[in-house]
């Protein structure tokens, strides 16, 4: 704990998981729960967490998937008072905490098929209104889930604003079959069926689709991203989802060790570092508008990024930047001036 | 209390007298009028405690169904071909899941080339899913098997089907008796479900299941779908004892005493099969029709039981497994295996998108089956000449086109020519 910096920030919101104090350890996000008082501790540092997904499951080492489901459910178990029923898609959440007879889930917990959580969660949902029970509904899947085959059902439920929260783990391409490119599949990326051959390798520029902005574009009532490099701002945004009616969607860069080619050491740096140089944009929004975005707090160069990960190694053959390098960075460059990620944290 | 009333409007009020409480819908013809008729009752509030959801596709149809009724709710939906199709992950899902659906099927034919009209393709693409699948013949049938397969599915924790004939059920209006409330109440207790999305008691439901289990799982659904074979004939003589009159059963038979030949067939075909029989018996042929009601299971019993006298069997069906031949009839073959005196059985392909089955057409097929049987599926009244040319012309050229067009250009050539 060398070097922690106390920023005075301005609360975001009135609920009870904003924190009033930020603490940064030098190069991390990482808040220090034993500086501040219990009070203003995370979901995760009290004894009485729900821990609904239990340790013991079968994720890789490093990943960010399950962190972020844990941080995230275990947040919206206790803004329900552990009352929450989860539907997940298919993937690799679903397949790494149940194996038969073995489950991580401590809460009611329903997988159906791959492409149609959201329609499931609006099933559940439904009964819940007709049986008279105050019961939550959460759906999650991963990006392959949630971007593409089970975009109809997702879209539908959006505009129906069924009372449900949709979790997105998006760690940017079909990581359970084998890493395969997905609608969430950044530029360049190398995976499976976008192999690092030919004139372009990895996956083409121009592609893809970014759902949080198609989920603001269905008017729901709240959209937020996240990462596992801010897991405070990850549980105060499933908390504020949580204290809202309607159709809500929240996105988690989670980042992928395996898929990504990175040491699973370096998961959360990964995380900060897709926050940092723009190219994951981290922002709020309400009723079709866009309410708040997180601030870059030490802005780099998106190569320094692309460097940790196997995934983007032909871009930097030779000790030579792949001039795609230069089309990624201005991808950065027009989030960040999208959604003023530079400059003081404020209220848009 | 009897109305004149159309097939679909009469369903959707037996559904809501089985009080529902989660009703997914989304349009495909023919079976269209049956969540209008239920969206109606909700809305205006006749049909309480229940949601009406209007979904994006038969996919999320289904998927909604299994949300709401692995959450403890009674769920509805209704699809017909395409949708059905375009639901099938879902189907298998429920089935496999083991929730207790209830979904009305308005036979249609699948494309392409697209046809609207009636013919059981669409039921028969989804025969090994794992549902229970019941053909009505009447649109009296399709009320009381809708409220027979609540009380089925609940009983065995297992989705049921019931299918009615497009169209010629789906939208003809007939006399039919609508239950009481206080009648349907008394035989279809509240939902109990086996298994339920509890956070006073989490359990996880759909965990992947491995090679160590996953042959037991499906015995046992094949298990707890032939204990049906029990349930269908006891609960259809509980109901026909409140109702006060024959409903349901695994099939019904119809003047098969003595009968040398046995016809075969499901669904509303049977009306017109039982009015040719008696015209048949007028003249003196010893000749009767098994309805087939519970496809799914299969009685294979029962169906040896019926069948064991005849001398001829003609199983007459409404789709065609392309390369092999007729389902229904390869179904029935099995049930024949065992019996002492095998009959001869003779399978007929008829009414493929919607079309007509005249009694004609049927009498003759009867009588060819005795005198002149034939080999492998029969396509009753098949335009050969059509048929004939259009082989013809595609072996002269490389780039023939379209099946569909071509025969229909045919026609409409044909049609302007003098009849000979």
């Amino acid at each position: 704990m060398t070097d922690v910096q106390m920023t005075d920030v301005p609360a975001l919101a009135p609920d009870e998981a904003q924190q009033k104090l930020k603490f940064y350890q030098k190069g991390t996000f990482t808040v220090g729960n034993r500086l501040i008082s219990e009070g203003e501790r995370s979901v995760q540092a009290s004894q009485a967490r729900s821990n609904a997904l239990t340790s013991g499951h079968r994720a890789c080492q490093g990943c960010g998937e399950a962190l972020g489901a844990r941080y995230a459910i275990d947040a919206a178990m206790r803004a329900s008072g552990n009352d929450l029923i989860a539907v997940n898609a298919t993937g690799c959440l679903e397949v790494f905490t149940t194996p038969y007879p073995e489950t991580s889930w401590q809460l009611p917990w329903l997988h159906s098929l791959f492409g149609n959580a959201a329609a499931v969660a609006t099933g559940v949902a439904a009964a819940m209104r007709v049986k008279g029970k105050k019961t939550r509904v959460i759906a999650q899947g991963g990006d392959g889930g949630t971007t593409d085959i089970g975009f109809q059902c997702l879209s539908g439920m959006f505009e129906r604003n069924d009372d449900v929260l949709y979790i997105c783990y998006d760690n940017e391409g079909y990581m359970n079959t084998g890493v395969q490119r997905s609608s969430a599949t950044p530029p360049a990326a190398r995976t499976a069926t976008t192999p690092a051959l030919g004139p372009e390798p990895g996956n083409v520029f121009g592609t893809g689709k970014f759902v949080p902005k198609i989920a603001v574009a269905h008017n729901i009532p709240y959209v937020a991203t996240a990462t596992v490099a801010d897991l405070h701002d990850l549980e105060r945004k499933v908390v504020k989802a949580m204290a809202i009616h309607g159709a809500r969607y929240i996105q988690i860069n989670v980042p992928c060790p395996l898929g990504w080619g990175a040491p699973s050491c370096d998961t959360i740096k990964l995380a900060r570092f897709a926050v940092e140089c723009g190219l994951y944009p981290i922002f709020e929004a309400e009723h079709g508008r866009v309410t708040h975005a997180r601030k870059i707090r030490k802005q780099i160069p998106v190569r320094e990024y692309l460097k940790l990960q196997k995934r983007y190694a032909h871009l930097f053959r030779g000790g030579v930047d792949d001039p795609r390098v230069a089309r990624i960075q201005a991808i950065c460059d027009a989030h960040i001036a999208e959604y003023g990620l530079l400059g003081d944290d404020e209220e848009v | 209390m009897l109305k004149q009333i159309e097939g679909s409007h009469a369903m959707a009020e037996a559904i809501a007298l089985c009080r529902p409480e989660v009703i997914c819908a989304y349009p495909i013809t023919p079976q269209t009028h049956i969540v209008e008729g239920l969206g109606e009752l909700v809305k205006s509030g006749e049909l309480e405690n229940c949601e009406f959801i209007n979904v994006e596709s038969e996919f999320a149809a289904l998927s909604v169904a299994i949300g709401a009724s692995a959450a403890g709710a009674r769920a509805y939906t209704a699809t017909a071909s395409q949708g059905l199709l375009f639901m099938a992950e879902a189907v298998y899902n429920a089935a496999g899941l083991g929730l207790p659906i209830v979904m009305t099927l308005g036979n249609r034919a699948i494309g392409a080339p697209i046809n609207i009209w009636n013919d059981h393709s669409d039921a028969m693409s989804m025969r090994d899913a794992g549902w229970i699948q019941l053909f009505a013949e009447t649109n009296q049938e399709a009320v009381d098997l809708h409220i027979l397969a609540f009380r089925l599915a609940e009983e065995l924790s297992m989705p049921v089907m019931v299918c009615v004939d497009g169209f010629i059920l789906t939208h003809a209006f007939e006399r039919i008796d609508i239950p009481e409330q206080a009648q349907v109440d008394a035989f279809l207790p509240p939902y109990d479900p086996v298994q339920v999305l509890d956070p006073e008691n989490p359990a996880s439901i759909g965990a992947m299941v491995g090679p160590e289990a996953f042959t037991e799982v499906r015995f046992l659904a094949h298990y707890k779908q032939r204990q049906a074979l029990r349930l269908i004939p006891a609960f259809s003589a509980e109901l026909g004892k409140i109702f006060g009159r024959a409903t349901g059963g695994l099939l019904r038979t119809y003047r098969i005493e003595d009968a040398e030949t046995v016809v075969v067939a499901m669904g509303s075909i049977c009306g017109t099969i039982k009015d040719t029989v008696d015209e048949m018996r007028e003249d003196g042929v010893k000749i009767g029709v098994v309805c087939l009601v519970s496809f799914r299971p299969f009685p294979v019993e029962a169906l040896g039981e019926v069948l064991a006298e005849a001398k001829d069997v003609v199983v007459v069906e409404k789709s065609i497994a392309v390369g092999v031949g007729g389902a229904l009839a390869d179904n029935i073959e099995g049930a024949l295996r065992n019996l002492e005196k095998r009959p001869r059985l003779h399978s007929a392909i008829a009414g493929l998108g919607g079309r007509p089955i005249p009694r004609d057409s049927l009498r003759r097929l009867f009588e060819t089956a005795v005198t002149d049987p034939w080999e492998g599926p029969h396509f009753l009244d098949l335009n050969d000449r059509v048929v004939g040319r259009e082989i013809h012309r595609v072996r002269k050229v490389r780039r023939s086109g379209s099946t569909a067009e071509n025969i229909l250009r045919q026609l409409a050539l044909t049609s302007q020519l003098p009849q000979d």
